[in-house]
């Protein structure tokens, strides 16, 4: 024992402080990646990374979201240089971004439709996790961080849209705000503190902008979580069945790569003729009337990626309570894994619960209708009855099914799935799987 | 972790983690609500707190809007129709049940901030089903008195603080 020790000697166990070396690669690269391992963890995780040889289309969304960020980034860093954050400015900065910034009407109609994509793939990234199962054990914290993605995708898009500062700007900021005077007796006090005024005004404006922007990137944050997430617990695929070995699997370049770029082109080739050929189509006309706050439109509408929870807003014709159902609408998908307990992953083999999922899918675009529609006469019935499935299949029908539904029989492998799908004994999507 | 456990009087050492502990709990305190306190409305937003409005030039039946805090506020020159209307109801009937006497000063003057009570839109002057207002993005009905009668909203549209200044002029705020 020394003097500047207080350790025993059977106490003492060796350290690593210094790790340098073991880099796959030599000169530069291995240079640094002895000291940095990024080219290592790179291709691990991106080159030799094994993947589910049964993955289809469905699976490219992860990515092509990824690429929806970035270019959302990129786009809204070059609308920041010209965008001004005021309530007199803002409407005309937009306008000039669109009439005389080089190349500011590309820039701005990028952005504007890129989110709309951004939801599209979204949906259908999350359409694909719910029939296949995807949130049950061992993906249950991606499925969360997923849903914690999602809220932020629709906070930062609501407050990205009151930025242009139109009509629909101005009363979708206010309606929104306003969800929170609902909250008993702090509520009021809540807004005001929100708005920095007594009405949605400039330093909300201002604030949205920062948050805007804080949001953006928090999404990112929160997004490495998720792909870290997943290379621990590896891909789900169609069949529900783990992988055992290389037999199962293929390397994720070049074929997920590839197989991930084409359908990234596809997408791509469908956004650039939105955004050049119909560029407002998915957007509102009342946004380009400059906001006045002494006059609402006669029909505010959210943007359509909102409808849906817009429907269920307002089927309950309690202030507070729809709120609340609102808000629980969607992190009430939190509990899926817990509340939906079947063994089986994948829907291919649930034939019951395969027809809630599409139900759910059918519930979703009627909301969505419903939401545009203003909120009376049948569009209120209608608007009721999908609210009450949506609650019904996370809260009575994921448990009953999970109990009572008898599973197809299922291969042992996924060779053996394979080879079951072409000999036609199940029945998937045809979806190149 | 302080080998006293058998005695329970507090040692030094104790004391210094609580006080540790109090500073830090207070310090945190500090330094965030500034934070969070710069986001509340700021002095030159309070400062602009009152309006005064000419009201000589309303006729009977009509209705004005004025700019308060950044929120319409609508005065209307009643009809004795609209006065009898909004009086000869019972307060069983109203879901936010308040007296028209006790919303209005002079009974002609109806004063109310335009600002819909479900979720902040403007309601539209003369439509819906009670004479009053009519709010466009979600359905509440509003009576002549600015009563919510039908629809969403919970209460009744809010009656600001203002004074009459002589016969023609209000002073809001
Ligand atoms: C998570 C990704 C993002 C989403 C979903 C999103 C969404 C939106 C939406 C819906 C609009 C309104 C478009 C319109 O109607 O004009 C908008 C505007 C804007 N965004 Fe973003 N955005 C994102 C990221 C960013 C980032 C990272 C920045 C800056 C670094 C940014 C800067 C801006 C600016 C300056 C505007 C106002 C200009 C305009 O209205 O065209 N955005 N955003
Ligand atoms: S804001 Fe007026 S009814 Fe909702």
């Amino acid at each position: 024992m020394s003097e500047y020790s207080n350790k025993k000697n059977e106490e003492f166990s060796p350290v690593h402080t210094n790790k340098v070396g073991g880099s796959p690669y030599t000169g530069v690269i291995g240079w640094i990646d002895n000291r940095l391992p990024i080219f290592r963890i790179f291709k691990h995780e991106y080159l030799d990374f094994q993947v589910p040889k049964t993955l289809n289309y469905f699976w490219s969304f992860g990515g092509i979201l990824m690429i929806c960020l970035i270019f959302l980034i990129i786009t809204g860093l070059a609308l920041g240089m010209h965008y001004k954050p005021s309530a007199d400015e803002a409407f005309n900065s937009v306008e000039k971004i669109m009439r005389d910034v080089n190349f500011g009407w590309l820039i701005r109609y990028a952005h504007m439709n890129l989110a709309s994509f951004f939801f599209i793939a979204v949906y259908l990234h999350i359409f694909r996790s719910l029939y296949y199962g995807s949130y049950k054990e061992p993906r249950q914290l991606m499925w969360l961080l997923g849903i914690t993605i999602f809220f932020l995708m629709i906070a930062t898009a609501f407050l990205g849209y009151t930025l242009p500062w139109g009509q629909m700007s101005y009363w979708g900021a206010t309606v929104i705000t306003n969800l929170f005077s609902a909250i008993p007796l702090v509520g009021e006090g809540i807004v005001t503190w929100l708005w920095g005024d007594y009405s949605v005004g400039d330093a909300a404006l201002n604030r949205f902008y920062v948050l805007h922007w804080l949001i953006a990137f928090l999404i990112v944050g929160i997004v490495v979580f998720h792909v870290i997430a997943l290379h621990i617990v590896g891909s789900n695929n169609p069949s529900g069945i783990e992988p055992k070995d290389t037999r199962d699997t293929v390397s994720f370049s070049p074929f997920t790569t590839s197989k991930d770029l084409v359908g990234m082109l596809v997408f791509i080739l469908i956004f650039v003729a939105v955004m050049m050929f119909a560029p407002n189509y998915l957007g509102h006309p009342d946004n380009y009337i400059p906001a006045n706050p002494m006059v609402t439109p006669a029909h505010i509408v959210p943007e359509w990626y909102f409808l849906p929870f817009y429907a269920i807003l307002r089927a309950i014709p309690d202030k507070l309570m729809g709120v609340i159902a609102m808000v629980s609408s969607i992190a009430i998908l939190g509990l899926l894994p817990w509340l939906d307990f079947s063994k089986v992953r994948s829907s291919v083999f649930r034939p019951i619960w395969k027809q809630c999922v599409f139900l759910f899918v059918l519930d979703f675009f009627l909301l969505m209708y419903v939401g545009a529609m203003p909120a009376e006469g049948i569009y209120l019935v209608l608007g009721r009855i999908g609210t009450i499935y949506w609650f019904a299949f996370f809260i009575i029908l994921a448990p009953l099914v999970s109990i009572y539904e008898k599973p197809l029989p299922m291969p042992q492998s996924i060779n053996e799935y394979m080879d079951w799908k072409k000999k036609g004994k199940i029945k998937t999507f045809n979806f190149t799987g | 972790m302080d080998k006293n456990n058998n005695n329970s009087k507090p040692t030094r050492r104790d004391f210094i983690y609580t006080l540790t502990a109090s500073l830090g709990v207070l310090g945190a305190g500090a330094s965030v609500w500034p934070i969070v306190s710069q986001m509340n409305p700021d002095s030159s937003v309070k400062a602009m707190s009152t309006v005064e409005v000419d009201i000589s030039k309303v006729d009977k039946g009509k209705e004005i809007t004025v700019m308060w805090r950044g929120k319409p506020v609508f005065i209307k020159r009643r009809t004795e129709d609209e006065i009898t209307k909004a009086r000869n109801i019972s307060l069983g009937e109203l879901p936010h049940p308040e007296t028209d006497k006790k919303r209005v000063l002079k009974d002609e003057w109806l004063v109310v901030v335009g600002i819909c009570t479900h979720l902040g839109c403007v309601p539209i002057n003369g439509k819906g089903e009670y004479g009053g207002w009519f709010c466009p993005c979600h359905g509440s009905h509003y009576d002549t008195s600015g009563r919510i009668r039908k629809g969403p909203a919970p209460t009744n549209l809010e009656v600001p603080k203002y004074k009459f200044v002589g016969n023609d002029k209000i002073i809001i705020g």
